[in-house]
């Protein structure tokens, strides 16, 4: 027995027959698969504002959801309490929505190692309490000592140590732990009664050595100070941004968040199954540019997106979406996958047991090209180069994505220029990734701060690319 | 199939448990040395049903509860939460707690609200209606609202279904103030939405209604024909070229406007000087046309409660008066760092009302939207907003956005793919009418703005 099952079944007088007796009650009918998701989660977070640390949050969550999945209905009840009976009675509730499905036999359980793509470590105890605290004035000093027109400086720290264990009706039993790391410095600046706000940051699926790690030559800790500092002081000196249709140099790693709205959300098999999105039906057709090759991978050591297996017991996996500009395929979870007649692709994620599993995205990025940034920067008379960006948004159906940038310049004759205040662009998915006419050399991943939300569901995802130039897109400046 | 548990009476009488679970929490929060500590928890259970092309699609039946506490000690702060509700759940987040505020820092302006602001009962405000459908029945609810979108016109192509959720539950919340108050409430959605034209011509848009007492929420007909109606309407946007026009946000999202305000005179921006508004009080925000109300007592209300998230007695206010501001929104601990004294939003507003004085109604929101779209004259109609582009530091405004264009007070054809800005202590300024159309699904009853320029980008 390992840790997760000790914590999740063995404490509360669950077994293997538990568990399976469960699944055969509630495939007793006209079922196709059930599932069991059981979950605990700690999290505490750290705050340090005007100096000193204000508030600190320690917060437990523990319970068991229970899926039944007839034809294209599912039943769904959840409990936050893991016990022999509360499990029976979710169980209950669940599969009353059956009429559809076959009564399928519940097969014996084949347990699986998954692969490590991130160790079983527990982040809220790999740094003392003082040394946490030590951690956010650190942070502070650095951002207060780097400019003299800093004003504020807001630190946070969090920390997820969580553990699951799924058991399905196909067989499928399998635990994961997934820690999960995140460091914020946000600043104001104030310059003349000028006042700006920024912020920078990271994390990763590990424990807090993390954010002590030097990357090119400097500590993690110190470069999110640095960098939050340097970009409110950018936006201190932007002018307005220009309104109307421009080539867009997007700067590599964050900027993908392009990525996840233009292209990620529509390739989601959910919305593809019901035929909703703007590429539904069209694998195999040109979709990009033939320079985007577009990933999702579940995969990357560390990575704040990876699952080592998703939230249906899938392993975690590199899947081509868009290849040369042809869409390859779409990512699914379980239920989708099997209406559709394709393979699970690890994709099946859930906020929480209290939370239905859907498609969604892990570390999505596309993949580098052959130009060199400076060339890509040169061939632009008159742009916008956006190298940071607040978040998006999309309309899986029309197609059409916003992404709003927190640092950008003019470009004018093949320069960088001024830098200009952030601004909204807007554009039809499809549509701007056939106008991807250049592609860097550069693939760079996020520092770890993507947060996706659907159906009102959160989960930690990654984004990538290499710097790109869109031909043309619409900026929302206001000269 | 199951039959959903009539929940009133179970629920009232775990209301009564809870309130002594708290007072035990509290006093175990004491005897581990905290000086001060609050404690709240909450219930809900609900029946969530969609159905999709006609078929059932999900029944999932909801059941959450949360117990959060704060302690403070000598003036730090500690907090935890647990949504396992068992005796020793409840125990290690008190020391958890209370541990945390062992190592947080002594912060003069931290503490539990002052006594004499708090609400020692909590007045019955008519907020819980607690529905017992069975599955069944929310089925046919769910069915008979998307067919009846589905029903409407030729051109809606596909759905992504119908929902009802009716949710109850309730709040308790105490601290060492000897303050114990707790209130049931409940909550009914109906929505649906459909997707009409095909391939890269698709459009989706969604209707829906909200309410506490489910026998006032709208017609599952009714809000089926208005997605209906939303999204053929949509169909074929153009996109407009690059320029400056007047802009009416129509008046379902026009509480986005006025929740940038709300962000822009909160306590927590105000005293991080992180807000376009800082020292607006008695000065004009608005054109002097422009009042808004807060009333946080309104029976059966969406944003209604007796008192805030710090148990603070939620009072009538005047927000603006002829368009000058007459209070921030603050919490007790916003309100000691700027020196004054809390306005009880903790967790947020109750109930606004926003007024035009200028404005009369014609006594149906149709004939109303058609008076303010007049007034529009020429220039767009903003129905949709995407994504985040709002600097309360600074006030710059830049979101994309979807509508229609109108040509001399009539709607002309659908547009998308565009963004607006400007700044929004402009566009406050820049008001020229708040309609009579009031939409009142969320917490703030207002009508459709009107700014007099803002500037497009297009093509």
């Amino acid at each position: 027995m390992n840790s997760v099952e000790q914590v999740l079944l063995a404490d509360s007088q669950i077994d293997d027959a538990v568990l399976s007796k469960t699944l055969k009650s509630i495939m007793g009918r006209k079922v196709d698969f059930a599932d069991l998701y059981f979950q605990s989660s700690q999290h505490e977070s750290w705050m340090l504002e005007d100096g000193i640390v204000k508030e600190g949050s320690y917060n437990m969550e523990r319970g068991v959801g229970v899926r039944a999945i007839s034809g294209e209905k599912t039943g769904f009840a959840y409990s936050d309490d893991i016990s022999p009976l509360a499990l029976q009675q979710a169980a209950d509730a669940a599969k009353g929505i059956a009429d559809a499905g076959k009564g399928v036999q519940v097969q014996a359980f084949k347990r699986q190692s998954p692969l490590k793509i991130y160790q079983a470590v527990e982040p809220l105890g790999s740094l003392t309490q003082e040394q946490k605290i030590d951690l956010l004035h650190q942070v502070e000093a650095h951002a207060r000592q780097a400019d003299s027109r800093v004003s504020q400086v807001i630190v946070s720290l969090s920390g997820v140590y969580e553990k699951v264990l799924v058991a399905a009706s196909d067989g499928t039993y399998g635990t994961d732990i997934r820690p999960l790391v995140r460091l914020n410095c946000s600043v104001l600046v104030e310059d003349n009664g000028k006042r700006e706000r920024a912020s920078a940051g990271g994390g990763a699926r590990t424990d807090y050595s993390y954010f002590f790690e030097v990357e090119q030559g400097k500590a993690r800790y110190l470069s999110y100070a640095e960098e939050a500092v340097r970009q409110a002081l950018v936006n201190l000196v932007a002018v307005a941004a220009p309104a109307g249709t421009f080539p867009i140099v997007l700067g590599a790693g964050w900027p993908g968040v392009l990525l996840h709205e233009a292209v990620g959300h529509g390739l989601e098999g959910d919305f593809n199954r019901k035929g909703s999105s703007t590429f539904s039906g069209k694998i195999g057709q040109k979709v990009c540019s033939e320079l985007c090759t577009i990933v999702d991978d579940g995969t990357m050591a560390d990575r704040r997106g990876s699952v080592s297996m998703d939230d249906e017991g899938v392993a975690g996996q590199y899947n081509v979406l868009i290849e040369k500009g042809i869409l390859k395929g779409y990512m699914q979870d379980k239920h989708n996958a099997k209406l559709m007649g394709v393979k699970p692709t690890g994709n099946g994620r859930r906020e929480s047991y209290a939370h239905l599993p859907m498609p969604r995205m892990t570390n999505t990025y596309m993949l580098a090209g052959e130009s060199s940034p400076e060339e890509i920067i040169k061939s632009v008379k008159k742009g916008i180069y956006a190298p940071n960006f607040a978040g998006g948004q999309v309309d899986i159906t029309s197609g059409k994505f916003v992404f709003t940038s927190s640092e950008a310049y003019l470009i004018e004759n093949g320069e960088i220029t001024t830098p200009v205040k952030g601004a909204t662009l807007i554009g039809s998915g499809p549509e701007a990734m056939q106008k991807v006419s250049m592609v860097g050399n550069d693939l760079k991943l996020d520092a770890g701060v993507g947060v996706c939300g659907k159906d009102g569901q959160s989960i930690p995802v990654g984004v990538g690319q290499p710097t790109l130039k869109i031909d043309e897109m619409t900026i929302g400046g206001t000269q | 199939m199951t039959e959903v548990k009539q929940p009133m009476d179970p629920l009232i009488e775990q209301l009564e448990q809870v309130k002594g679970r708290v007072a035990k929490v509290l006093e175990l929060a004491k005897s581990l040395g905290a000086d001060g500590a609050e404690v709240a928890m909450s219930r809900q259970q609900g029946l969530s049903v969609g159905t999709r092309l006609g078929e059932v699609e999900n029944v999932e039946f909801t059941n959450d509860g949360a117990l959060g506490i704060t302690v403070y000690q000598q003036g730090r702060k500690g907090s935890a939460s647990t949504a396992d509700l068992s005796e020793k759940a409840l125990t290690q987040a008190v020391e958890a707690a209370v541990n945390i505020a062992k190592y947080t820092s002594v912060d003069d302006c931290s503490g539990l609200a002052d006594k004499e602001y708090l609400a020692m009962q909590a007045q019955d405000l008519d907020l819980y209606h607690p529905k017992a459908l069975t599955t069944e029945q929310a089925i046919i609810i769910a069915k008979e609202c998307e067919q009846s979108a589905l029903d409407s016109d030729k051109r809606i192509t596909n759905s992504d279904g119908a929902s009802l959720d009716c949710f109850a539950g309730f709040k308790v919340y105490g601290n060492s103030h000897g303050q114990l108050v707790g209130y049931p409430s409940s909550r009914h959605s109906l929505s649906c939405v459909v997707i009409a034209g095909t391939d890269d011509q698709m459009q989706r848009d969604y209707a829906y209604d909200v309410n506490r007492d489910f026998s006032l929420l709208e017609s599952g007909v009714s809000i089926g024909k208005k997605a209906a109606s939303e999204v053929i309407s949509r169909l074929n946007p153009q996109k407009l070229s690059t320029m400056k026009v007047p802009v009416l946000f129509r008046s379902d999202i026009a509480n986005t406007i006025w929740g940038h305000f709300i962000a822009a005179i909160s306590g927590g921006n105000l005293y991080r000087k992180s807000s376009f508004l800082l020292d607006a009080l008695d000065k004009d925000v608005f054109p002097d046309f422009v009042s808004i109300e807060e009333r946080p007592h309104i029976m059966k209300a969406l944003a209604s409660s007796a008192f805030d998230s710090e148990g603070v007695l939620t009072l009538d206010r005047d927000i603006i008066t002829d368009g000058t501001l007459q209070t921030y929104l603050l919490t007790s601990y916003s309100a000691r760092k700027l020196g004054l004294t809390t306005t009880g939003h903790a967790g947020g507003i109750h109930n606004w009302l926003v007024n035009d004085k200028n404005i009369v109604s014609r006594g149906n929101k149709e004939a109303d939207f058609d008076a303010i779209v007049k007034t529009l004259g020429t220039g767009l109609l903003v129905t949709e907003l995407m994504g985040q582009g709002v600097n309360i530091v600074n006030g710059d405004y830049s979101r994309g956005a979807a509508g229609f264009w109108v040509e001399n007070g009539e709607i002309s054809y659908p547009v998308s793919e565009i963004t607006i800005a400007g700044n929004l202590d402009e566009m406050f300024k820049g008001i020229v009418a708040v309609g009579a159309d009031v939409d009142k699904h969320g917490s703030i009853s207002t009508g459709s703005i009107l700014i007099d320029e803002m500037q497009i980008a297009g093509q």
